[in-house]
């Protein structure tokens, strides 16, 4: 395939420069580290922008405390994002960075654990007093004690060049100061030949309605960038080409999955045909979905922030019950509180999606990173016999389609859906290819209209649960449809009229049809991928983890192994093929963030060895841990 | 007998909602559900009140729902021949929050009782009260759990004996009046189940209020707590005990003065600024308040709901406390969509889709 990618690449080699020894490399993993008032997040964010619109392929990992601001200078208070780009397509935010930016001595300490011998670390010298390095623990400065001789260290005053480019800015000190990030980025920035323009606009945007702290960001990005371009200590410049060989043609964008996740609600609510309706209440990591849904109401998006968990999907169930695209956004804890509703919306049988962005658990837990704990939950966590559908997005861009999909499953099947994303996904990001809308799948539905039955004394009726006898859905009747007036509730149901029933039977044959249309959804059969068509070892994975996987396997791959690869999108309802393409390989290893769940409904549905490879920590698996793994299993 | 309200309903709060296309009548309101509830308890009579007032405010039927929680009162919804939804514990106003701010076109009732409300669902009452989403809530006290079979309730008066308090309860009741009028609520009103032309009154005016209207409704478990509101009924001492608030009227009750109107006055405490009861044929009518449900500021309300003894129910108020305009929650969620079209115009999904910077990689 020949492509290209249309954005210039070569804008920001400043005319008569030094002539610098200019490296090329396939990929860069960088860190940025700071404290959580740094502006980490901020400077990684811009780093990424311009790494995508440059054409890498990209992947990202932010990683901050739960506290807004922790004392300063400590190491829970290190706020860190780690962006891995290449000149083709990559899975995972990285292992090792090659390069940290430390912005002071926590941020050193808290993560050199971290980097391989040879990486590269760039510290802001200004912080490295005895009271900071005190404060973490350091006896002696590492900047002076031999301690980083294994990596390549380029000492930076930092705060001092900051505030010395912005004399003249008619900032005071502390405010100057903070600058410093951008003063990091513009360095970054000309180490690895990234466009500047988008930054500059960005600042310029972000502050548009202070011009004196803009003019101030941009004066300490362009001073970071010519202190690279003079300064000897910074003798080498890399480039990363465009991965233009990994990206199908198309126009792209960098998104997060929070981000996608909103777009594909919305997207999902146009191609529906109905309004859409959040009810929420904010957690972490779920909030983002409710700021940005907030920010669409020319859609016709209606966002309710309620007075708690429960008040936010009963709100959304109220609006499905009236006809809209209902959804509650949150996390396991809000799940946990959400539950019984969940279970009315089970029984009452109308569309609801529940969006769940993972994060660590039991508990508060930890509330910033991700986990994949809430499976179980999701899957069996209410009373009674109460199945809910659960789809599970596999990268940041995925939870796009994801999204789409889960609406799709609670409008035909009028049920209750479960979203499982986790906090890896909604705040790490990568190139997406923009869809047209004219890709996107009709979800369009039908409100009953009339009446559904005719009695045995011939009169015309409606019956509230008399079901499509294809998908077992029963028909949707809005309130303001005359003549279809009728009462719903969490009560047992009689089958057809929907009357109020505790008949033996009758409980016995409605919860085995709620089980059945669950059963029955449409879900695609399981992908598998195995190359040589020979491969003794199965990995299986969900949700997030798709990314480390993926990378391992190809690592595998490359060194002559045979493995094969299937992920699932679809929990709940497995896919039809499943239990098929389990029992066709040797050896099944399910890695997963939590202590097993997948594995354990996996052995119990299908009665297979399922080994599970499983990692808590709050952060994503590492693609070389995982080859590690799968590589023992080949041989075991 | 007194008019709880001298205004003449236009139903404005229901101006969206589509009229119904012929005269209607109770029989168009009850559904074709046998109504299971004890022989002799007040919920029947708040029923066919309700059924016997919808007629009035001649809405299609079809843009009509009651949603509830759980509880006696709560299996409400099936006897109506309207939409309804029958949820769980506490969550109606919740429930009933998402399907009014998403539907301006409906009329959207919440029946729920003390324990479901004040309970277990205390939260959501407050919230859609301070919100004043357009909802009306009927909350039926009886002061008892009757579903789980007569346990005491937030309403219920200290040292009640019951199955789960056999040493009498410990806790301080609610006032749900005072609670409603603390939370915000724009309207406030109670009434007695037995009392079909009052009940009639104040749902009337409740239906004609734009926003969240409170009607707490005394109602009488004949198997648990038989008798609670005895006092407000009987003749006798209901003149005693009653105080029926009318707006625009001196706030009079008791056994007839020479005036023809109650022999007790409500007037103000000059001294401590609180409400109090006088013997106006003793004190005179001078300084005897004149009831505004209208004012602006809840104090007087407030104040007005606290004469109650919480014990005896000596000096309840029943009628319309409060009835205030202030903005509506859905209405301006609505009016929020329409500027954001105006503002930024129809949402365009491709350019949302596309943001602000993208690259083209062409094949």
């Amino acid at each position: 395939m020949t492509s290209q990618v249309s954005s210039p690449a070569d804008q920001q080699r400043s005319p008569g420069s030094p002539a610098k020894e200019v490296r090329r490399l396939e990929r860069v993993i960088i860190r940025f580290a700071g404290d959580s008032g740094d502006g980490m997040q901020l400077t990684g964010d811009r780093f990424t922008s311009e790494t995508a619109t440059f054409g890498n392929d990209l992947s990202t990992l932010p990683n901050f405390p739960a506290e807004i601001r922790a004392p300063a200078g400590t190491l829970p208070g290190v706020s860190s994002f780690q962006l891995h780009f290449a000149d083709h397509d990559i899975l995972t935010p990285g292992d090792a960075p090659d390069v940290l930016v430390a912005m002071n001595p926590a941020a050193l300490k808290a993560n050199i654990g971290d980097l391989p011998r040879g990486a590269e670390i760039i510290v802001n010298t200004d912080e490295f007093t005895k009271r900071a390095m005190a404060k973490v623990g350091y006896a002696a400065s590492p900047l002076e004690d031999g301690s980083l001789d294994a990596y390549r260290v380029h000492p930076v005053p930092l705060t001092t060049l900051t505030i010395e480019a912005l004399k003249d800015s008619g900032l005071a000190r502390r405010d100057a100061e903070r600058a410093k990030n951008m003063f990091a980025l513009g360095l970054l920035s000309w180490m690895y030949h990234r466009p500047t323009e988008g930054t500059e606009s960005f600042l310029r945007r972000k502050f548009a309605k202070k011009p004196q702290v803009a003019e101030a960001n941009v004066a300490a990005f362009r001073a970071g960038w010519n202190f690279g371009e003079t300064t000897e200590d910074f003798a080498v410049s890399y480039e990363v080409a465009p991965a233009s060989a990994a990206f199908p043609p198309g126009t792209y964008r960098n998104i997060s999955g929070n981000l996608a996740l909103s777009y594909g609600l919305i997207a999902a609510s146009q191609q529906a045909d109905l309004p859409l309706y959040l009810g929420s209440y904010p957690i972490t990591p779920a909030s983002d979905i409710l700021h940005e849904l907030s920010r669409h109401k020319n859609f016709g998006v209606r966002t309710f922030q309620a007075e708690d968990e429960i008040a936010g999907i009963g709100a959304a169930l109220g609006a499905a019950f009236g006809g809209a695209l209902a959804v509650t956004t949150t996390s396991g804890p809000g799940v946990a509180l959400k539950s019984e509703t969940i279970g009315l919306a089970v029984s009452l049988e109308l569309p609801l999606l529940i969006v769940d962005i993972q994060r660590g658990g039991p508990s508060t837990g930890l509330p910033t990173k991700t986990e994949q704990a809430d499976l179980l939950q999701a899957m069996y966590g209410r009373n009674g016999e109460a199945p809910v559908p659960i789809v599970a997005p596999a990268t940041p861009g995925d939870c796009f389609t994801a999204a789409l999909d889960a609406a799709r499953i609670a409008l035909t099947y009028r049920t209750p859906v479960f979203l499982l994303s986790d906090g890896y996904l909604a705040n790490g990001s990568e190139p997406w290819r923009i869809p047209e809308p004219g890709e996107l799948p009709d979800l369009s539905v039908r409100f009953a209209s009339g009446p559904n039955h005719t009695t045995e004394a011939g009169t015309e009726v409606f019956w509230p649960y008399k079901r499509d006898p294809q998908t077992l859905a029963r028909p949707w009747a809005v309130p303001g449809t005359p003549g279809l007036e009728h009462r719903i509730g969490g009560i047992e149901k009689q089958d057809g009229t929907g009357n109020i029933s505790y008949d033996p039977a009758n409980h016995d044959f409605m919860v085995r049809t709620r089980q059945a249309k669950v059963d029955r959804i449409e879900v695609p059969d399981a992908a598998v991928d195995d190359p040589t068509g020979d491969a003794g070892l199965l990995v299986l994975g969900w949700g997030s983890t798709y990314g480390p996987i993926t990378a391992a396997v190809r690592r595998l791959r490359a060194a002559g192994e045979k493995v094969a690869q299937t992920h699932l999108r679809h929990i709940n309802p497995f896919p039809g093929n499943l239990g098929e393409v389990l029992k066709r390989y040797d050896k099944v290893v399910v890695p997963e963030m939590n202590l097993g769940q997948l594995a354990t409904l996996l052995r119990a549905k299908y009665l297979v060895d399922a080994q599970s490879f499983t990692q808590v920590t709050g952060l994503p698996f590492k693609a070389e841990q995982l080859a590690t793994v799968l590589k023992e299993a080949i041989d075991g | 007998m007194a008019e709880t309200t001298t205004e003449a309903p236009t139903f404005e709060a229901l101006s969206l909602v589509p009229k119904a296309d012929g005269k209607q009548t109770m029989k168009d309101f009850k559904s074709d559900q046998e109504v299971r509830w004890c022989p002799g308890c007040g919920d029947y009579a708040v029923l066919a009140a309700v059924q016997g007032f919808m007629p009035e405010l001649g809405l299609a039927k079809e843009n009509i729902v009651f949603v509830s929680g759980i509880g006696c009162s709560s299996r409400f919804p099936y006897y109506m021949n309207t939409y309804g939804m029958h949820s769980i514990h506490g969550r109606a106003p919740a429930i009933a929050t998402g399907l009014a701010s998403s539907r301006p076109d409906l009329s959207v009732w919440v029946v729920t009782g003390d324990g479901d409300a004040l309970s277990i669902g205390g939260n959501h009452l407050i919230h859609a009260l301070r919100r004043n989403v357009n909802l009306k809530i009927l909350l039926f006290n009886n002061r008892i759990y009757g579903l789980t079979k007569g346990q005491y309730s937030p309403t219920s008066e200290v040292g009640k004996i019951t199955k789960s308090t056999p040493m009498g309860s410990l806790d301080a009741p609610f006032n749900p009046v005072s609670l409603a009028i603390g939370a915000e609520a724009s309207f406030v009103a109670r009434t007695v189940d037995s009392d079909r032309k009052h009940l009639t009154g104040v749902l009337r005016a409740a239906a004609d209020h734009p926003g969240t209207a409170l009607v707490e409704i005394y109602q009488n478990c004949n198997i648990f707590n038989d008798g609670a509101f005895e006092v407000l009924k009987d003749k006798e001492q209901a003149q005693e005990a009653v105080i029926r608030l009318e707006h625009g009227q001196p706030i009079r009750f008791g056994a007839p003065a020479e005036d023809g109107l109650g022999s007790k006055g409500v007037i103000r405490d000059q001294a401590t600024g609180d409400l109090k009861v006088v013997d106006v044929t003793v004190e005179g009518t001078e300084g005897v308040l004149v009831h505004d449900a209208h004012a602006a500021s809840p104090t007087t309300a407030f104040a007005l709901s606290r004469l109650a003894d919480a014990d005896t129910l000596h000096h309840t108020p029943i009628g319309v406390l409060r009835d205030v305009r202030r903005p509506v929650y859905d209405t301006l969620m609505t009016e929020q969509l329409e500027k954001a079209v105006v503002q930024n115009g129809k949402g365009d999904l491709g350019a949302l889709l596309s943001g602000n910077d993208t690259w083209t990689v062409v094949g």
